[in-house]
This record gives structure tokens, sequence and C-alpha cells, in this order.
């Protein structure tokens, strides 16, 4: 038995039922690490020992039959912008190159009581800002599809660690597509939950009101699983949204049981596809994939039509106001005051802040500064900031009357696979158009979730994004699941590398 | 002087809020602690970290609203106000700039010419700043962030202030009023109070007004005092040297008397201000507004003529009681124990008030109870103790609380009542004092005094001085 290549929720089941101990599981973990982290540079940091003390403990707790989650004993790893207490959280950046929490993120926090092993922390682009994972300071992962090619980003390094072994399943953040983007580049599944669901507490800010941590796992089953262990109401996160106190006729469908919708059923599903997503800007090998999924959907009994949804070209400037504007002020702190890099020369306070923000941010990081600088500065305020916000207000206001029609809205991840490592900095203004497909989402703080679909004639994966109205998670875990067994489980890397 | 001149001032006044925990964390607001013991990763603005406002705050600030005859915002935000700034955690304070909780109120004061109005602009609520604290020794600074997160109000006026008069009596009245209701201690000594003054002046009758400038650092009502009458004769002389007033803050240093220029508006910062993604906006109903309001406490003018009625004392002293909610709760509880409220008031206004003088504090520091007063002044009463005798427990009891019986026990300070031992006094002070004797004999009446003290001399203070004035006459008549 291959361990490394179990899901989750099999894993689990396995230490369970004590043909797998945590050990043993966390070791294939880490012998894919050993093999594989030359070449695809998944984590930042991976801490062995502390991985192999805590397996022998969950274990423990496990034989005492203390522990029971379907997630105990199994090897995670975590996006580095998500504080773990004890461990480096460096966000990708040189500025926090020595940072070592005092507390863990609530969502941590949540995956551990559950009985997760923490194997380490992932590559991300610095401060989870890029979408390829070459901001990084700690060098770019790589596709395990294709090495030559980024695994997306900016939760490049979770997306690629779970493609290639090197853990069972991952934490990503997704402020506009970071999740969703890299599971479709690397063949995963990835979601990024109503804005709300999963506490942010801990989570380092890049865009406070987009912002939101999800899983990152091997199939949807996994997906729910997760979901389920880490959402919930969380009073240290103000945003933080108590399900249980709305009050929906809604058939159950808001509720946080995400694992009851693991059922194949889309008969009499109303999707919709948004004719503006497939227009000029779209891959066709990627345009062919998505189709094709929505076609199976078909066939498992879903209606499917496309509409209009309008606003679509106003969604990459709103986001990149809004996000650049949180940006700018979320990472002030940043200053070589209380933790962090400290530049090593300076000669009086402002010198310090000076030297010590140009040494210690990158140069996206640095534009995306100067760009939420400006957009708040009196006198563009309104022009800009609120603008964008009435932008995203329309925005939102547009997907309430989609979902007036459809229960779910089908598009693109992203409009074309991975790209080539090196082929995206050079051109931001690109870079920024191709999240075209997954920041409304952010704006709008709806749920939304991609699954493997295709592959292109290249060998790289296309996923296939599925959005829902808020709250609606598990129509999209319900719908993914019923496609992810009409379409067959998808690969993993070596397999398909073995077969050609 | 050829012209004329008027004075315009406006405040902003900064004010702690007494709740027990931080704005927007769990942390004690309690002073004392060793540096940054009251904190948690939210008030040092640790990396992934979110603030969670505290209710008593937007209670606190609404309570101060309502009695300012604010209107109340219904659905209030906060705003971040980025600067960098070692003392500030995040490099931005959380307040209110777009949505602020209180608008469009005023409060009453007296002048000379009568009852004026001072109207508010607004009231918001913010966070308060960490301590820098400079090391000579090692040239570097360190931060305290005890104090980072301690929740404030600013109470913004309009210019409708046009003296230093007009200045103190509507910080008093606001500072009555805040400590009314419970919401902060308001010691300006201790910053719990800071006030900024905004003042301008233009030539009487003008209609527009001149040119401003801000003077932080007034940590006192005579600073305040002193400070307002520098700057506006300052004012004046440039304007009358043809030159003119530059809108920019100046720090008043008090030992030397004179301002100085901190910065001017060409270097103002621009804040960037926008509202808080890390907040929900703040739904105040019409409900929570009435509970707030019920729960008003009484105020001093309602006060004055409660007491008036109830207490039947006069006006005089019903004015020094009131002046400080503490002294009056202190009079009320008293009063309930011991019904002579005269006598209470005259404890408060006379003993308390000096030794506060004396001492330099404030009536809110007063740490004796109203038990232990009412002992005392019930001991004076049932001839246990004398005058004297009460004024020096008191001066103890001032000091500790104590308890005035067993203090009084416990030194032997009780009156002797045994008649023989007061009539052997009395004999063995005629017998010494012959000369005085035979004057008083002489119908020279005023020596009696003096005999009175040598007896009370004799018996160490601890006898009734009337009975001895009794006993006196009769051995000598
Ligand atoms: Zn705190």
């Amino acid at each position: 038995m291959d361990i490394w290549k179990l899901s989750a929720v099999e894993l689990g089941k396995k230490i369970k039922e004590k043909e797998v101990t945590v050990s043993e599981a966390l070791e294939a973990a880490l012998l894919q690490i050993e093999e594989k982290e030359a070449d695809y540079n998944c984590y930042i940091t991976v801490d062995r020992a502390a991985a192999r003390e805590r397996a022998q403990k969950v274990q423990k707790r496990i034989d005492s039959g203390e522990l029971t989650s379907a997630l105990a004993g199994v090897p995670v790893a975590v996006k580095d912008n998500m504080c773990t207490q004890g461990l480096l959280t460096t966000c990708g950046s040189k500025m926090l190159e020595n940072f070592v929490p005092t507390y863990s993120a609530e969502a941590v926090n949540r995956l551990e009581a559950a009985g997760a092993v923490i194997i380490g922390k992932t590559n991300m682009d610095e401060f989870a800002m890029g979408s390829t994972t070459e901001t990084s300071a700690y060098g770019a992962t790589k596709n395990p599809w294709k090495k030559e090619h980024v695994p997306g980003g900016s939760s490049g390094g979770s997306a690629a660690a779970v493609a290639a072994g090197e853990c069972f399943f991952a934490l990503g953040s997704d402020t506009g597509g970071s999740i969703r983007q890299p599971a479709s580049f690397c063949g995963i599944v990835g979601m990024k939950p109503t804005y709300g669901t999963v506490s942010r507490y801990g989570l380092i800010a890049y865009g406070s009101s987009l912002d939101q941590i999800g899983p990152m796992s091997r199939d949807v089953t996994d997906c729910a699983v997760i979901l389920e262990t880490i959402a919930g109401c969380d009073k240290k996160d103000s945003t933080s949204i108590d399900r249980k106190a709305l009050s929906m006729n809604d058939s159950g469908w808001t509720g946080m049981d995400f694992s009851a919708a693991l059922r194949e059923d889309v008969r009499g599903m109303r999707i919709g596809i948004p004719r503006d997503y497939f227009t000029d800007g779209l891959d066709d090998e990627v345009k062919a994939s998505v189709l094709g999924a929505a076609k199976t959907f078909e066939e498992c009994g879903a209606r499917v039509e496309e509409f209009d949804l309008s606003f679509v070209d106003y969604a990459v400037p709103a986001y990149y106001t809004i996000a650049a504007a949180e940006a700018s002020s979320n990472l002030e702190r940043f200053d070589g005051v209380k933790y962090g890099y400290r530049t090593a020369g300076y000669e009086d306070l402002h010198s310090m802040y000076r030297k010590t923000r140009s040494e210690g941010f990158g140069t996206e990081v640095k534009r995306r500064i100067m760009l939420g600088s400006f957009v708040l500065s009196s006198g563009y305020y309104d022009a800009y900031y609120l603008k964008a916000l009435r932008v995203k207000a329309l925005i939102k206001k547009a997907f309430d009357r989609a979902f007036e029609t459809y229960d779910l809205i089908l598009a693109p991840t992203a409009p074309t696979a991975a790209p080539r490592l090196g082929s995206s900095l050079s051109d931001p203004i690109q870079m920024y158009l191709s999240d075209v497909y997954t920041i409304s989402v952010n704006l709008a703080g709806l749920p939304g979730i991609t699954v493997p679909c295709g592959m292109t004639q290249a060998g790289l994966p296309v996923g296939v994004q599925l959005i829902g109205n808020c709250f609606m998670e598990k129509k999209l875990i319900q719908a993914a699941y019923t496609y992810e067994r009409a379409a067959g489980k998808f690969p993993v890397p070596s397999e398909r590398r073995g077969a050609k | 002087m050829s012209r004329q001149y008027e004075t315009v001032i406006g405040l902003e006044v900064h004010v702690e809020l007494a709740t027990k925990t931080k704005i927007f964390c769990g942390c004690s607001t309690s002073f004392g602690g060793a540096p940054n013991t009251h904190t948690c990763p939210v008030c040092t603005g640790m990396p992934g970290s979110l603030p969670v406002l505290n209710r008593q705050v937007v209670e606190y600030a609404m309570a101060v609203g309502i009695a300012a005859n604010c209107e109340i915002t219904r659905c209030l935000k906060f705003d971040r106000k980025n600067y960098f700034y070692p003392d500030n955690p995040q490099n931005y304070q959380i307040s209110q700039l777009y949505l602020p909780i209180c608008r469009n109120g005023y409060v009453e004061i007296e002048t000379p010419e009568g009852i004026k109005q001072v109207r508010i602009h607004e009231i918001h609520m913010e966070e308060d700043a960490g301590k820098l604290v400079h090391d000579d020794w090692s040239d570097t600074s360190l931060v305290d962030y005890n104090r980072s997160g301690v929740p404030l109000i600013e109470i913004v006026s309009e210019p409708d202030m046009r003296s230093a008069q007009e200045v103190i009596a509507y910080l008093e009245k606001l500072r009555l009023l805040i400590q009314y209701l419970g919401a902060s201690d308001c010691k300006l000594q201790e910053g719990s109070m800071r006030a900024d003054v905004n003042l301008s002046v233009r030539e009487a009758g003008a209609e527009a007004y001149g040119t401003r400038t801000e003077m932080k650092n007034l940590n006192s009502f005579r600073a305040i005092t002193r400070a307002i009458e520098g700057e506006s004769a300052r004012q004046i002389e440039l304007l009358e040297s043809g030159r003119s007033v530059v809108q920019e803050t100046r720090k008043w240093d008090d030992g030397k008397e004179m301002s100085y220029a901190m910065r001017s508006k060409e270097d103002a910062q621009d804040y960037r201000y926008f509202p808080d993604p890390d907040l929900v906006p703040v739904i105040i109903s019409e409900a929570w507004i009435e509970k707030v309001r019920a729960s008003q406490p009484e105020f001093r003018t309602e006060k004055m003529e409660r007491y008036k009625k109830e207490y039947g004392i006069p006006d005089y002293d019903i004015g020094i009681l009131t002046q400080s909610k503490h002294m009056a709760d202190l009079f009320e509880e008293t009063v309930a124990i011991c019904p002579l409220p005269k006598k209470v008031s005259n404890w408060l206004m006379v003993e308390t008030m000096r030794l506060l003088k004396e001492k330099n504090m404030d009536a809110q520091d007063i740490r004796y109870s109203a038990g232990n007063l009412a002992k005392l002044i019930q001991m004076v009463e049932d001839k246990e103790i004398n005058g004297t005798i009460a004024k020096e427990v008191f001066e103890v009891m001032f000091e500790q609380d104590t308890d005035p019986e067993i203090y009084v026990e416990e030194h032997g300070l009780k009156t002797v009542t045994d008649e023989n031992a007061l009539n052997r006094a009395v004999e063995d002070v005629i017998a010494a004092n012959p000369q005085t004797v035979e004057e008083y004999r002489n119908g020279k009446e005023k020596v009696l005094g003096f005999l009175v003290g040598q007896t009370m001399k004799v018996m160490k203070g601890q006898a009734d001085p009337a009975l001895v004035n009794r006993l006196l006459k009769e051995k000598l008549s």
C-alpha cells in the first residue's frame, strides 16, 4: 500500500482501524518531502521533530478513544501566513524571516483539536500577493505536473504539496483566487468558503474584507470534512458569522454539516454559465475542458444554460483597489520595532522605518502598498476607493440576481493552465487580469470550489469552478462530488507520468 | 492697542473611559502593572490578531452623548487612522471619522452674562496608544503597550467659547457630567482627561474667524488658562504688528509659560482614513438608546434641588457637596446612617476640603468610608470625644479609613466623664493660679478661658470643655 497516495479521509479511516499508525502516515509524507522538495520547494519550514513528537501523542489519544475525528492523525501542511505558536511563520517574506508567533490561528487550533499533525508551513507569494508563488522570498515553488511551470498562487506551496503527496491535505487562504487558482493549476480540489465561515483570527491579513481560509485537498470528500473541521463562529473575529443563528428557510442547505452533502445528485439543479466569462481571454483548451464539465453536469440531470452576469470587466480594477488599500494599512505594522526583520544600520526612527521596509519587502508587495496608499490618500479616496466599494456592491447585486434563477454558477477557474516559470512577473497587469474568474467571488463574499476537469495537451491540469450563493457550500459540495464521481478520480502527477 | 479683539476657542477633549478591559481586547485597563504585562496579541499589533469591540465602550460613549444632548448615530463604524509611530503598534489607530457615535449636542455653562450653550460637534470613540520610555543610559527607546487599546472618547466642541473662564466652565461641566455617569474619573493630572485648545482671534464684531492654532499638552486648569491667555496675546501681537497667524500645532510649556510651534499645516500628515474592515458596523437600536437613557443618573442640577428639599442645608453647602459625585455619594451614605445632614455637611465642606487642598488631592480620592464618618459624628454627639479630639481622629481616618471607635479606644482618647477626677483637676488649677483666680473674681470674666484651657491640659484634652466651664464657674462663684 502506497500510504502517501491515500486521501485524508481514507488515511484517517485506516489509522482508526489500526491499519496504519500516525507515525507511519507521517513518515510516508516526510519521505515524499525527502524525495521531492529539492525539485518542488513546496515548504518554507518542515518541522520534522515536532511533527514526530506530536504523532506519538496523537496516536495515544486515538488509542485511548479520546480522538475520534475523521482527520485524527492525518498529516497536514499549513500556508505560511497562518500563525502557528512556536513555529516560524514568514508569510513568504524576508520581513518575517525570524517571526515565531506566540499564538496559533483559530483554524490551526481547530485542526489540532481534531488531531491533525502539522508537518510544516508551505511556500506562498509574499504576503499572498501574487498568482504564481514566485514573489516568495524563499524561492519559487514548481508545479508537480511540470517543473518548468508555476503551481499558481498565492497558496502555491499548499497546492503543490497536496498534488505531490508531500502532505495529505493543506490549508490555503484565498483573497482573490489564491486557493482556487493554484488548486486548478495543480489538479486538486480547493474551496473558498463564504466570507465569515472560517475565522480569520491568526491569518496574517492581506485584504481583510476579502481573505478567507479554506481547504486544499485530493478530492471533494476531504474538502467537505476539512471545512467541517475548521468552520465555525469565532468570537475573536468580528467578521465571523454565526450560521446557527441564521434563520433561513433553506431546506438545510446553509448548515455546516458539509459532509452530509457528499451525495451524488444534481437532478433538477439549475446551473448558469456566464457568457461574459467565455470570451477572447480564455484559452481554447481550458474552454473545452470546462464546457466538457458542463456537459457532464447536464448528463447527470442538471439544467445548464448560459446567461449574462455583467460588471465582469470592472471586477479586476475594483479588486486591486480594495485589496491594495487594505493591504497598505495591514502591512504598516511591519516596521522593525516589535518583531521580524530590522535593518542593520540606521540613524533615527524614520531611517529605521524606511530602510527596514525597503529591505524587508519585495517588489510586488511594495507595488501594492504604493497603489493602496495612493487610492486612500486625501483627494483620491472618493475617486478610487469609494468608487471601488460601489463597484463591489454592484457585483454583489449582479450575483444576487443570478442566484434568483440559478442554484450554481459554473465557470473556468483561470483563463489558462499553469504558465511557465518567469513568464508572469514581467507583466503585472496581465497577471492581475488572469484573476478575472476568481476575484468576483471574493468581492461578493461568495463560496467557490474548483475541481479538476481535464488536462491540456502539454500535460497540465485544468479546473472547473462552481460558485454558490452565500452559505451554499453544501450545494457546491454536492455538485462537485457528483461531478467527481461521474468524471472519475483525478490522477496524481507521478501516475500520469508513468502512464505516458 | 488701538483695536478690540475677541478670542474664539474650540476644544478637543479626550477622556479615558472607566471600562475594566480595553476597547478591542480583554486586557485589563488598570494602572501600575509592570511594562507590557497588560497586553495580548491584539493590543501589541501581532500579525493576524483582530479587534473585537467592547460594548461597554459604546454604552459609555452613548451615555455621555445623551447627557450632552447629542444625536446618536444608529449605524456607526470605526475607521483606521494611519500614521507611523512606535507607541502605535499597528501603525494605525482605530478611531471614528465618517460615522462618529454622537453628533450635534450642547452643554450649558454659567458665565457672568448668564447661561450659555457650548455646542458639541461630535463625540467619537478611539483607542489610546502605548507609552515610549527613553532610556538615557543605553540611549534607546522602549515601548510599554499597557495603555495601548485603553478606550477613549474625543469630545469635539464648536468654536463657541470666548475666554479662558468659559473654557474652564465648559471643562468642569463635562467633567461633572462624565463623573456623574461613572464613565471616567476625568483626572487631568493623570491624563484621564486631556484637552487640546483650538484658538483664534478676530477683531470685535468681525464675522469671519481668524486663523487658528492648536495647543497640546495641557494637563491642568491652570495650564489651560495660562496657555489661552498667552496664545491670544501672542496672536493679537502678531496682528497688531501687521504680521499674520500661521495655522499650526503648538506645544504649551507650562514651566516657561510659553508655547512653541510643533508642526505647521503644510507638513500635516495624510492619515488615509478608511473604514476598518476588521470591525463590523454597530447598529444602535432605539431600545438600546432608551436603556442607556433610563439608566442615566441624577445629575447635579437635579441633585441640588433634591438636597434643598430633602436635607434643608444651605445652598452654599449644596454647591460644594455636589461638585463631585463621590463627595455627594459620601454625603448621602453618611446621612443615611447618621441623620444629621448639617453636621455631615460640615465635616465634608470644612475638614475634608481643607485636607484635600493641603494634600493636593481630588474629591474623588477621598478614601474614608461613610460608616466611619458616621461613627465619628455620633461619638461627638454622644460626647464620647470632644471637637478637638474628633479633628485629630478625623485626620487619621482621612489617611487610612481608620475605625474611629477602635482608634479612640486604643489611644485612650475618650472624654473623662468621671466627675471626681474632673473636680480634682479643676481644684488643682484653681490652686495653682491664684492670680488669675483673683482677676476673675474682680470681674475680668474672660480669663476663665485660660483656666478652662489649663484644666483641659491637665485632662490631656479628654474632657468636655462645656462641663469644665460649668465646674470652674461653680467653684469660683
Ligand atoms: Zn490586549
